[in-house]
C-alpha cells in the first residue's frame, strides 16, 4: 500500500522558502506579496504497518525542532484567499531524494519499502485570480516538462511504479530503408528525430544496399547519433567554401578545425602539452608527478527549456569528462559562463514560448550551484553577458579542471576487455539529446523533445568518482570513457571503435522497466560511465564499487569483431560494421559568405565637461555589475585549494581578474584560470572578437601573476546555423582569428567544442543569436604565493598605466550606454602585447606590483574604480598622462576605450626605478595616486575635474543591479 | 601518553570536505585515515583504534530529506555504542559544517546528560540560500579543541542550513551555563553581528558548540579552509606573512590534547 505523509514546519519558525517563494510571485508583477508556506509531500510504499510510518516520520523524515508531520488524508481546505498547489515530478523524471530515502527508511530496519516519491504543496494566502495562480503555477511553481499539479491529493495512486509491459517480449523494428525514394528518405530521417540530411541517408541506404538487408532502427540510431554534429562536429571537420563579399574569390578550406584551431598547436608544439584534442579534455604537465584537464562544454538547448535541470546536467557533463579523461582526472575546480538576456527585459517583448531570462538566469545559477557543491568542486570564475540576442537561446558554459597522474593520460582498449556500465541507472530521460541539439529550436521544442530535459544527482556522480579514483589506483580497469550525448551508444562506439563490441542491452540496470532496447543504447540518463576491464580484474573492480554503494555491470565485451553487435534477450538487433559507422560519413561541402557588416559609425556628445554619470551608467550596467550574488551561492573554497579567490579586498567584494587555486594542498605550485568572451565585438568583426578575447583571456592571467609561457585555451564556439552561408561565414572568420591570435600569443588549444543551431524559430522568422566565441585559459603558476590582486594595498603608493589607450570605442559598454554599436572594436598589437606580458612576469616575480588589474569592459575608467572601491582607497586620476594614440583626443575616449593589452599597477615609490627599467619600450605612465581619503577624482586633459564621486557610493551603484 | 595520534576521518557518499581535513591533521603530524561509513558498520575498522574522530563537511546522501539526517541516522542506529565508548574513553572528536549537522541530529550534541537524544538543530538560513563567506568568529569556552585562542578568528563558511537553533530556552541556558557554546558570530570589530556577520540568523549568533567534556566539537565555520595563509581571503594586502591561518589552531590543540592525555 501507499502512504502519504505531509512535512511541514512548526508555526512560528521562519518559512524561507516559502519566503523565498513569495518573492518570486511578487516579481510576476502582483501588488501584494502573498504568504506561502510549503509542505513536503512523501509518498511512501511498501508493506508498512502504521507504526513503522510513525517511526518512519519521527525519526526521519522531521526534524522535531522545528518540524511536524501527518499522514492522515483530509483535504486541504481552501478558500478565495487561501490557495492549494501541488507539483510533482513527471513519471520517468529522477525524484533526487528518492534514492535517499529509501535508504534512510532501510537504514531504521523497515525492510517494506519499495518505492518513495515526492511532491511539494504550496498554500499560497493572498488575493489572487484563478489566472494569476495559474501563472504563478506554470512561471514559479514548476515547469511542464518536468513536472505537473496534483489534480487531487487525496487520492492516492494504486502504485508508484511505472506501468510497462514486459520487456521481453518484442519485436525487432526493421526500417524499410532499401525501398525509399529521396522524398521517403528525407522523411525517415525526419520522422525518427534522426537530424541525418539527404546525402547522409543516402550513404547509408547504400551501405545497406551491399549488406544486402534493411536496417533496424537502432542500427540508424547508432548511425545518427555518432554522425550528429555534436559528436562529429561536422562544420569544422568537413569541407567549406569560404567567400568575403558574395563576389570575392571563393577559398576552399579542407577542415576549418585543422586549418586554426589544431595548426595552432602543431605548429607551436610546445612540450608541455600531453594530450590534445582527441580525450574527453586536453591535458598538459603540472608539476614532476602530476598534469592537469581542462574542458569546457555547452549545454545550451536543454537550459532554455529547462535552466536548472539544463545547467545541472551541464556541469555534471563536464565533470564526467574529467572522470573520463585519460585514466579518470580528479576534478579541482569549475569555471562557468553564461549568456542571458538582461533580467529586466520586458515579457512582451520575448519570443513566445522563451521562459522570461530572469528565469533562466535562477534556474542556471540554482542548477551550477546544486551539482557543484555537492560534488564539493568549487566554482572558482566564471563571467555573464547580457544581451536582448539571448532572449530565446541562452548560452551556458560550463567547464572543469582535473587533476591526473602522470602516465595515467593513457588509456587503450584491448580485445577481449569487459564493458562495464557504472554509476546511474538507464532510464528512458534524454532520448534524442544528441540529435536534438543539431537542430534548431522551435516554439514547440518544449513538447517535442522534452525527453531531452534532465536532473542531475550529483551524490551519485561523487560516488562514481570516489569508487573511480580507488580503482585507477589499482590500475583495475584499461580505459574509460562517459556516457553523455549518445549514451552507451556514443560511449560504446568511442571505446570499441578498433576491437568491436558485442553488447546484451538488457543486462543494463534499469530505473522502471519497459525500456525497448534502442532506448536503453541511445538514453542519455546521467552519472554513467562505461570503462573496459581486463577480465583478471573483473572481481575486483566490482568489490570496489560495492564498497561505495555504486552500480558496476558487465555488459558485454569488446570482441575483437570490428563490428557493432548488440544483443536483447538473446536476440540479435544490430550488427554493424565499425569501420562504416565511423569513416562512411559522407563529405559534405558547406557555403559560407562573410560580408562585413555596414554599421553606423559612432556619434559621441558634445559634451566631455562631467563624465561621472558616464562611468556610474558603466558600472551599473549588467555586464560589469558586481555577480557577488551569485559568486557567494557558490562555494568557491571547497578542496581549500583556492589562493586568488573570486571576490577579493578587504571587504571581500573586488572581482578579481583570473582565479588562482593550488593544485595539491602540500605544494605552492598552482593553476589560473579565466575566460575572454565580448560578443558586441563581434557584431563589429569575429576576427577582431576572436583576438580579442584571446587576449583577455591571457592578460587576466598575466594579472594574477601567470606566465605566458605556459598558457594553454581552449575554444567554443557557438553559432547559428552552419548550413546558412551568412552564419558560417562569420564563424570561419572568427576561427582565423582564434590561429592569428594564439600562433602569436605562443598559447596553443588543447581542447574545445562547437554548439551550432543557436537559433530559435519563431513565427518564421528564424533568430540567431549572435556569433559568439568563449576563450578560456589555463595557466600554471610557479609559486601561487607570488599572486597579485586588484585591490589597491595603501596610500601613497603610485598608479601607473601599463599599455598603450586608442580611439577604440567600437562594441563598448559606453556606446552601448549610448544606444550605439560604433565602429572601430578594439585590435591587438601582438607583438607589443607579447613584450608587455613578459615584463609584467619579470615584475611579478620580482614583487614589485602592489596591486594588477587588466582594463576590459568599461575600460580604464571602470577598472580603476573597481581597484580603488575593491581597496577601500581612494584615487587621483591625471588623463592627460595616460599613454594614448589616436585622432581624437578626448576624455570619454581615454575613459571608457576598452582597448585590448591594457593594465592598471599600483606600485609602492620604493620600486618605481625598478620597474621603469622593466618596462622600457612598453607604454608606461604613472598616472596617479592612491589616496587614504575615499574620493575617486580624475582629472581631464586640461586638468579640470571630469570625474569626483566617492568609492562607497561608486561601489553601491555597482553591487545594486544584481544583488 | 601518545606520540602516534590517530584520526579517522569519515566519509560517505555526498562527504566532500574529507581531503583538506584530513590534510590538517596530517600536515600537523597526525596519522590519518579516511574511512567509509560502511567499513565502521561492517566492523573492517574498528572506532576505538584512532583517538580523534572527524566528521567533514559536505552533502552526505545529498542532504536528502535535510542536511545530515540520514547519516545522524546511521551513526545512531548503528554506531551509537562505539560512540559512547568513544566519548567515555577520553577521545576526541570534530563536527565541520555538515559534520556538525550531523552530530546535532544524531543528538551527540550537545549531548546533555550523556543521553542521545537530539536537543539542538541547524535549519535553513534565514537568507534562504546556500552562501559562502567569510565570518569572524569570537571564542568563548573551555574546549579542549580553543586552548589558547582568545579573542576573535576569521573563517568562512559555506552553506545552506547553519542556522542553529536549540529545542528550548532550557537548552539554551544549560549550554550557555555550562560554557558550551564555543563560537559566536561577531562583527569585524567583535560586536554585535547582524546579516551577513550572522550569515544565517542562529540563535544567539551561535556557530559552534561544544559537549559537556568539552572534547566533541561541532562548528559551521571550516577552519580547514583557513588553515593555510593563502586562504586567507586577503592574504595579499598582509603585511605579516606566516604558514598557517587562524584554523590551523584547532586542529594543533586536539593533536596536542592526544599527546598529552591519551
Amino acid at each position: 500500500m501507499i502512504w502519504r505523509v505531509e512535512v511541514k514546519q512548526r508555526d512560528g519558525t521562519l518559512d524561507t522558502q516559502g519566503l523565498s517563494i513569495a518573492r518570486d510571485i511578487t516579481d510576476l508583477g502582483l501588488s501584494e506579496m502573498p504568504q506561502v508556506r510549503v509542505v513536503s509531500v512523501f509518498l511512501l510504499e511498501g508493506q508498512i504497518s502504521r507504526d513503522e510510518i510513525k517511526r518512519i516520520g519521527d525519526e526521519l523524515l522531521v526534524d522535531q525542532i522545528v518540524e511536524q508531520y501527518s499522514f492522515d488524508l483530509k483535504l486541504p481546505l481552501q478558500s478565495a484567499d487561501h490557495h492549494v498547489v501541488e507539483i510533482a515530478y513527471n513519471p520517468g523524471v529522477m525524484d533526487p531524494v528518492e534514492a535517499s530515502t529509501i535508504k534512510g527508511i532501510r537504514d531504521l530496519g523497515v525492510t517494506g519499502i519499495s518505492a518513495v516519491r515526492t511532491a511539494r504543496q504550496y498554500h499560497i494566502h493572498g488575493k489572487i485570480s484563478a489566472k494569476q495562480l495559474e501563472s504563478i503555477t506554470t512561471r514559479v511553481l514548476m515547469n511542464k516538462l518536468i513536472q505537473h499539479v496534483v489534480k487531487d491529493p487525496s487520492h492516492v495512486p494504486a502504485t508508484l511504479g511505472i506501468a510497462a509491459p514486459s520487456a521481453s517480449k518484442f519485436d525487432v523494428m526493421i526500417v524499410d530503408l532499401l525501398g525509399a525514394n529521396d522524398k521517403k528518405l528525407s522523411e525517415i530521417s525526419k520522422s525518427g528525430q534522426l537530424y541525418l540530411n539527404l546525402d547522409e541517408m543516402k550513404a547509408t541506404q547504400s551501405h545497406f544496399k551491399k549488406e544486402g538487408r534493411n536496417p533496424t532502427d537502432v542500427e540508424l540510431e547508432t548511425i545518427a547519433q555518432t554522425w550528429s554534429e555534436h559528436c562529429r562536429h561536422k562544420t569544422f571537420r568537413g569541407v567549406i567554401r569560404y567567400r568575403e563579399d558574395k563576389t570575392g574569390k571563393p577559398q576552399i578550406i579542407r577542415s576549418l578545425f585543422k586549418t586554426t584551431i589544431a595548426a595552432v598547436t602543431v605548429k607551436l608544439n610546445k612540450k608541455w602539452c600531453v594530450s590534445v584534442f582527441h580525450d574527453n579534455a586536453g591535458v598538459i604537465a603540472f608539476d614532476k608527478d602530476y598534469n592537469v584537464c581542462f574542458k569546457v562544454e555547452t549545454h545550451n538547448h536543454p537550459s532554455a527549456l529547462e535552466p536548472f535541470g539544463g545547467a545541472n546536467t551541464g556541469v555534471g557533463g563536464v565533470i564526467r569528462d574529467t572522470l573520463g579523461t585519460g585514466l579518470a582526472a580528479k576534478p579541482l575546480c569549475n569555471t562557468d559562463v553564461f549568456c542571458f538576456a538582461p533580467p529586466d527585459m520586458s515579457a512582451s517583448s520575448l519570443p513566445s514560448g522563451a521562459l522570461h531570462p530572469k528565469r533562466v538566469m535562477k534556474g542556471v545559477v540554482s542548477g551550477v550551484r546544486d551539482y557543484g557543491n555537492k560534488m564539493g568542486i568549487p566554482t572558482v570564475n566564471g563571467a555573464i553577458v547580457f544581451d536582448e540576442h539571448f532572449a530565446g537561446n541562452p548560452l551556458v558554459f560550463c567547464g572543469n579542471i582535473g587533476l591526473i597522474p602522470k602516465g595515467k593520460e593513457i588509456k587503450r582498449v584491448s580485445k577481449g576487455d569487459l564493458i562495464v556500465a557504472v554509476g546511474g541507472r538507464t532510464g528512458r530521460d534524454g532520448i534524442h539529446g544528441a540529435t536534438f541539439s543539431s537542430g534548431e529550436l522551435t516554439g514547440d521544442s518544449q513538447t517535442v523533445s522534452s525527453g531531452a530535459v534532465q536532473i542531475g544527482n550529483p551524490i551519485e556522480e561523487k560516488k562514481v568518482q570516489d569508487a573511480l579514483l580507488k580503482a585507477r589506483e589499482a590500475g583495475l580497469y584499461s580505459a574509460i570513457t562517459d556516457c553523455g550525448a549518445g549514451g552507451f551508444s556514443s560511449a560504446v562506439g568511442e571505446m570499441g571503435e578498433k576491437t568491436g563490441a558485442r553488447v546484451d542491452l538488457d543486462r543494463a540496470p534499469l530505473k522502471y522497466q519497459g525500456l525497448k532496447y534502442h532506448e536503453i543504447w541511445i538514453s542519455e540518463s546521467q552519472e554513467r560511465m562505461v570503462m573496459s576491464v581486463p577480465p583478471v580484474h573483473i572481481e575486483a573492480l566490482l568489490k570496489v564499487f560495492a564498497d561505495e554503494n555504486v552500480e558496476a555491470t558487465v555488459l558485454g565485451e569488446f570482441d575483437g569483431s570490428g563490428r557493432l553487435q548488440l544483443f536483447f534477450h538473446g536476440q540479435q538487433v544490430a550488427d554493424l560494421d565499425m569501420r562504416f559507422i565511423h569513416d562512411g560519413l559522407p563529405k559534405t561541402i558547406k557555403e559560407a559568405v562573410y560580408q562585413k557588416p555596414v554599421l553606423k559609425k559612432e556619434n559621441l556628445p558634445k559634451s566631455n565637461q562631467d563624465l561621472t554619470e558616464s562611468l556610474c551608467s558603466a558600472l551599473s550596467h549588467y555586464n560589469v555589475a558586481s555577480k557577488e550574488s551569485i559568486i557567494r551561492v557558490y562555494d568557491h573554497e571547497v578542496q581549500g585549494t583556492s589562493v586568488v579567490k573570486p571576490l577579493v579586498g578587504p571587504s571581500t567584494d573586488g572581482p578579481s581578474d583570473a582565479a588562482v587555486i593550488r593544485g595539491r594542498l602540500d605544494s605552492k605550485r598552482g593553476i589560473a584560470v579565466s575566460n575572454g568572451i565580448n560578443v558586441r565585438y563581434g557584431m563589429i568583426d569575429p576576427l577582431g572578437m576572436a583576438a580579442s578575447c584571446i587576449d583577455e583571456a591571457i592578460r587576466q592571467i598575466i594579472a594574477v601573476g601567470g606566465s605566458l609561457e605556459r598558457i594553454a585555451l581552449l575554444d567554443n564556439f557557438c553559432w547559428g546555423n552552419p548550413d546558412k552561408p551568412d552564419r558560417l561565414g562569420s564563424l570561419v572568420r572568427c576561427a582565423q582569428g582564434c590561429y592569428k591570435a594564439a600562433l602569436a600569443f605562443g598559447t596553443p588549444f588543447i581542447s574545445g567544442k562547437d554548439s551550432l543551431y543557436n537559433e530559435y524559430t519563431h513565427k518564421g522568422k528564424s533568430l540567431a543569436i549572435p556569433g559568439t566565441i568563449l576563450i578560456s585559459a589555463i595557466g600554471i603558476v610557479d609559486d601561487v604565493g607570488k599572486s597579485v590582486t586588484m585591490d589597491l594595498k595603501k596610500a601613497g603608493n603610485s598608479i601607473y598605466a601599463i599599455g598603450t589607450t586608442f580611439d577604440e570605442l567600437g562594441g563598448s559598454i559606453y556606446l552601448e550606454n549610448l544606444g550605439q554599436l560604433g565602429t572601430n572594436a578594439p585590435q591587438v598589437n601582438f607583438k607589443m602585447a607579447v613584450k608587455t606580458y613578459k615584463a609584467i612576469e619579470k615584475a611579478n616575480k620580482a614583487g614589485l606590483i602592489a596591486s594588477l588589474h587588466d582594463c576590459s569592459e568599461g575600460g580604464a575608467a571602470v577598472a580603476l574604480a573597481e581597484m580603488a572601491f575593491a581597496g577601500g582607497l581612494g584615487a587621483t586620476v591625471l588623463l592627460k598622462k595616460l599613454p594614448y594614440k589616436g585622432k581624437q583626443r578626448r576624455e570619454d575616449i581615454l575613459l571608457f576605450s576598452e582597448s585590448n593589452s591594457r593594465f592598471l599597477a599600483e606600485v609602492s615609490p620604493v620600486h618605481e626605478k625598478a620597474l621603469a627599467k622593466i618596462f622600457k619600450g612598453i607604454a608606461f605612465a604613472k598616472i596617479g595616486t592612491v589616496e587614504a581619503s575615499p574620493e575617486f577624482v580624475v582629472y581631464g586633459l586640461h586638468d579640470q575635474p571630469v570625474i569626483n564621486a566617492r568609492i562607497d557610493e561608486l561601489k553601491e551603484i555597482w553591487k545594486s543591479p544584481l544583488k | 601518553m601518545s606520540s602516534n595520534v590517530k584520526v579517522i576521518v569519515i566519509r560517505t557518499a555526498g562527504t566532500n570536505c574529507n581531503e583538506e581535513t584530513a590534510f590538517a591533521f596530517s600536515r600537523l603530524g597526525a596519522h590519518v585515515e579516511q574511512v567509509h561509513i560502511n567499513a565502521l558498520i561492517a566492523g573492517t575498522k574498528k572506532l576505538g583504534d584512532y583517538h580523534i574522530l572527524a566528521l567533514p563537511g559536505g552533502f552526505s546522501y545529498g542532504d536528502d530529506i535535510a542536511s545530515g539526517r540520514i547519516l545522524a541516522n546511521e551513526l545512531r542506529l548503528k554506531l551509537a555504542e562505539d560512540i559512547k565508548r568513544f566519548i567515555r574513553d577520553g577521545k576526541l572528536i570534530i563536527g565541520i559544517c555538515n559534520g556538525f549537522q550531523i552530530l546535532a541530529k544524531a543528538g551527540i550534541l550537545p549531548g546533555l546528560g550523556w543521553k542521545i537524544g537530539q536537543e539542538a538543530t541547524l535549519f535553513y538560513n534565514d537568507s534562504a540560500k546556500f552562501e559562502a563567506r567569510w565570518v569572524h568568529l569570537k571564542v568563548e569556552s573551555r574546549s579542549i579543541w580553543t586552548k589558547g585562542m582568545a579573542g576573535q578568528i576569521y573563517l568562512p563558511v559555506a552553506h545552506g542550513e547553519g542556522k542553529f537553533i536549540p529545542r528550548d530556552k532550557k537548552v539554551l541556558d544549560t549550554l550557555t551555563g555550562n560554557g558550551q557554546i564555543v563560537f559566536r558570530y561577531c562583527s569585524l570589530d567583535g560586536g554585535k553581528p547582524v546579516y551577513p556577520d550572522n550569515p544565517n540568523g542562529a540563535t544567539d549568533d551561535i556557530a559552534g558548540i561544544c559537549d559537556t567534556t568539552g572534547r566533541v566539537l561541532g562548528l559551521m565555520p571550516h577552519p580547514e579552509r583557513h588553515f593555510l595563509f593563502e586562504q586567507h581571503p586577503f592574504w595579499t594586502r598582509l603585511t605579516q606573512k606566516s604558514e598557517f591561518g587562524d584554523g590551523a589552531k584547532i586542529f594543533e590543540n586536539g593533536i596536542n590534547y592526544v599527546k598529552e592525555n591519551l
